[in-house]
């Protein structure tokens, strides 16, 4: 591997980011998944960082299921997104940030479609004030939530706690980073680093004291993909493109994984259950899993949030090992106790897959 | 005779431009931006169908133009067009006053880097067919293990009939190239598999289609018809190759210890320089436009400026030395309706 050469490329595939002034717009998924995620990316930026980010409740999905599932037409999904702009027009704001992957890749192909056919432009806005008498500017600026946790990943790291070191050895975390398939696939250009080689989950490795992992299958789908997972007789093609990358990433011992996609980190952690269940494998140390983290709850951990209070006992995969690991403290037995002590129970522990 | 004829490339056109120049009686005067002449052929091992050592070629070229001026690591500064004639600034002060100047600048290597999921640059057992010539002609290469060399792949058209590129043009040579360099890989390597990914495998010269034949048949080379889609590296630093076999309909990947990309051929830099100063047309493809593409490819459309060579699109070298001897008879032609 020739290190100087990927730099070259991510020197070639940096985009511009504002600092500050952002609209921010939510998963659909995501706080089903794994909620802390999105409420420790405002937090970060609001209270942390004292940025100004804006949400509203009045907006809604992108569409952007629908559209990769082909059960709505593009006019449709352009409308939606329309609103989404005009919203942000009306809050005042010309940066437009989305938590989704899916979002972010729907907004830049919409984008680029109006910039190509102006007419299509028109039209959509002739269909939004129609629906709901609204106007709309297109964003100056449209970034993935992930290139604002990137672009303040060295303030991150100033304010850390903890770094990315295995305190047992001293030796830097081993990390594989996955990016999630729309966030630059399809406009290289719109993401940091590129399609090839993104390094925007691998500034903030690195920033933050980690090593990344390179493996064969890097670039490979986590096995989420639309109609793979929600065509439930696709359920075994998604699970066969999981496996494919564990099995691939195997070898390198990593520590943990790092995502930046609502769908990937769901299905890397939870298929790893499954994983256990048919083959009897794990691929972690000891039994358990290999932990699969957001870039929002791995700021805050290395911040020194409480890994309980930002829903790391969401995950499947056990994490205590990785926070060990790190030195990070945690209390056992809040694991499972939700506001004002609230007892949330304990999920019944797999058969194979070690949890803690 | 006296007329200046200034030939800009000392690469094989330009060579086999002046040999004939001076046996007609002129006296050209080579620019050579690099130290040394004869262009890419220069650094090429040898050459198809008949491995014809490129040394030979150059050095022949050399020989019979030896009475030629001419100037190496010399570029030029500016073109400045008079009433009938053309003054040529050269980057070491001199200048020169013609009435012929004859472009020959030929063409650049396709840059594999900008094909970023073949990962040249950043995979270290990832090179280009130039690379490979290089190795044969001097055996040095660390990527290139002259234990280790169980497999090999060759991925065809990079950067050659490629819209992503910006390159739709074919290269014409890289097809019978990555034959010739696979049936050498297999002669230094006879137990290594050898695999060529292509997406069509043009052998139109003389001999080409016996020479693909022969590495199939004799030295057992692999052809699979399907672009490669990514490269990676494994954990013992081999490469591994994904690709569509599209004649079987399935998916392929291989793990090897050497992947060469035939990187294709794009309009020189230096080309695209003189046709600025010279006010000289580019064509679509990027390579110089000549006066017409079918009767008359050497001229250009300014007066007393022609061309020879890859500078107005991908050729062979036998293409190559046909066109600068054609070359030389029109600037002899043109001085003589001067006159």
């Amino acid at each position: 591997m020739i290190y100087q050469g990927k730099q070259k490329i991510w020197a070639d595939y940096q985009k511009e980011i504002p600092d500050n002034h952002w609209f921010y717009v939510r998963s659909c998924i995501r706080q089903n998944f794994f909620p802390g995620s999105e409420k420790m990316f405002l937090e970060i930026c609001r209270n942390v960082l004292k940025k100004d980010f804006f949400e509203t409740e009045y907006h809604t999905t992108c569409g952007g299921i629908a559209y990769h599932c082909d059960t709505i037409p593009q006019e449709t999904v352009m409308t939606i997104v329309a609103r989404q702009f005009a919203l942000m027009t009306e809050a005042g704001y010309e940066n437009y940030v989305a938590s989704c992957i899916t979002s972010f890749g729907n907004y830049a192909e919409i984008i680029e479609t109006w910039r190509e056919f102006p007419e299509v432009e028109t039209r959509i806005r002739e269909l939004l004030w129609k629906a709901c008498r609204r106007e709309f500017k297109i964003p100056k600026n449209l970034a993935h939530a992930s290139d604002l946790i990137y672009k303040y990943r060295n303030e991150i790291a100033a304010r850390a706690k903890y770094r990315l070191v295995n305190r047992y050895t001293g030796e830097p975390l081993k990390v594989v980073e996955h990016i999630g398939c729309h966030y630059a696939k399809m406009f290289p250009s719109k993401g940091v680093g590129g399609a090839e080689y993104p390094y925007v989950l691998c500034g903030m490795i690195e920033s933050w004291g980690g090593n990344v992992i390179d493996y064969p299958e890097r670039r490979h789908c986590c096995g989420y993909g639309f109609r793979q997972y929600h065509v439930k007789a696709n359920r075994g093609y998604s699970l066969s493109n999981t496996y494919k990358k564990f099995e691939s990433m195997e070898p390198y011992h990593p520590d943990f994984i790092l995502t930046n996609c609502p769908g990937c980190p769901y299905f890397m952690d939870r298929w790893q259950y499954v994983i256990a269940e048919t083959e009897g494998k794990t691929y972690g140390g000891n039994g358990y899993g290999i932990p699969v983290l957001t870039y929002e709850e791995l700021a805050s951990l290395v911040l020194g949030y409480d890994p309980w209070d930002i829903g790391m006992q969401l995950h499947q995969v056990a994490v205590e090992p990785l926070l060990d690991k790190i030195g990070i403290a945690y209390d056992p037995k809040e694991k499972y106790k939700g506001l004002n002590e609230k007892d949330l129970m304990r999920p019944e522990l797999p058969g194979v897959l070690r949890c803690c | 005779m006296k007329e200046n004829i200034v030939i800009i490339g000392g690469g094989i056109a330009g060579l086999e431009a002046a040999a004939q120049l001076l046996s007609l009686g002129y006296k050209p005067i080579i620019i050579e931006k690099s130290d040394h002449l004869g262009g890419h052929v220069a650094e090429w091992n040898c050459l198809f169908p008949d491995m014809t050592p490129a040394r030979d070629i150059v050095s022949s070229l050399a020989a019979r133009s030896a009475d030629a001026n001419i100037f190496l690591n010399t570029e030029i500064s500016f073109v400045n067009k008079l009433k009938d004639s053309y003054n040529i600034m050269l980057s070491n002060g001199i200048s020169i006053i013609t009435k012929i100047i004859l472009v020959t600048t030929g063409f650049s290597v396709f840059d594999a880097a900008k094909k970023e999921e073949y990962g040249y640059g950043v995979y270290d057992q990832v090179i280009t067919n130039r690379d490979l010539e290089h190795w044969f002609n001097t055996g040095e290469d660390k990527r290139v293990n002259d234990c280790g060399m169980n497999a090999v792949g060759f991925v065809h058209c990079v950067g050659s009939r490629d819209e992503k590129a910006r390159n739709p043009q074919c290269s014409k040579v890289c097809c019978i190239t990555a034959v010739k360099q696979a049936i050498e890989l297999k002669q230094k390597f006879p137990d290594a598999m050898v695999y060529c990914f292509y997406m069509d495998l043009r052998m139109f010269g003389k001999k080409y289609e016996d020479f693909y034949i022969s590495a199939q048949r004799d030295y057992g080379v692999r052809f699979i018809r399907g672009r490669v889609s990514e490269v990676s590296e494994n954990i013992d630093g081999r490469v591994i190759v994904k690709a569509e076999d599209t004649l079987s309909g399935k998916p392929v990947k291989v793990t090897l210890d050497l992947l060469v990309l035939m990187a294709g051929m794009v309009c020189s830099p230096d080309s695209t320089r003189v046709a600025n100063m010279a006010r000289l047309p580019v064509d679509s493809d990027g390579f110089l436009k000549s006066e017409d593409n079918v009767a008359d490819i050497i001229s250009s459309p300014k007066e007393g400026v022609f061309y020879a060579g890859a500078c107005t699109g991908p050729k062979t070298v036998p293409e190559t030395l046909a066109e600068a001897r054609a070359a030389a008879l029109k600037v002899h032609l043109y001085i003589k309706g001067l006159e």
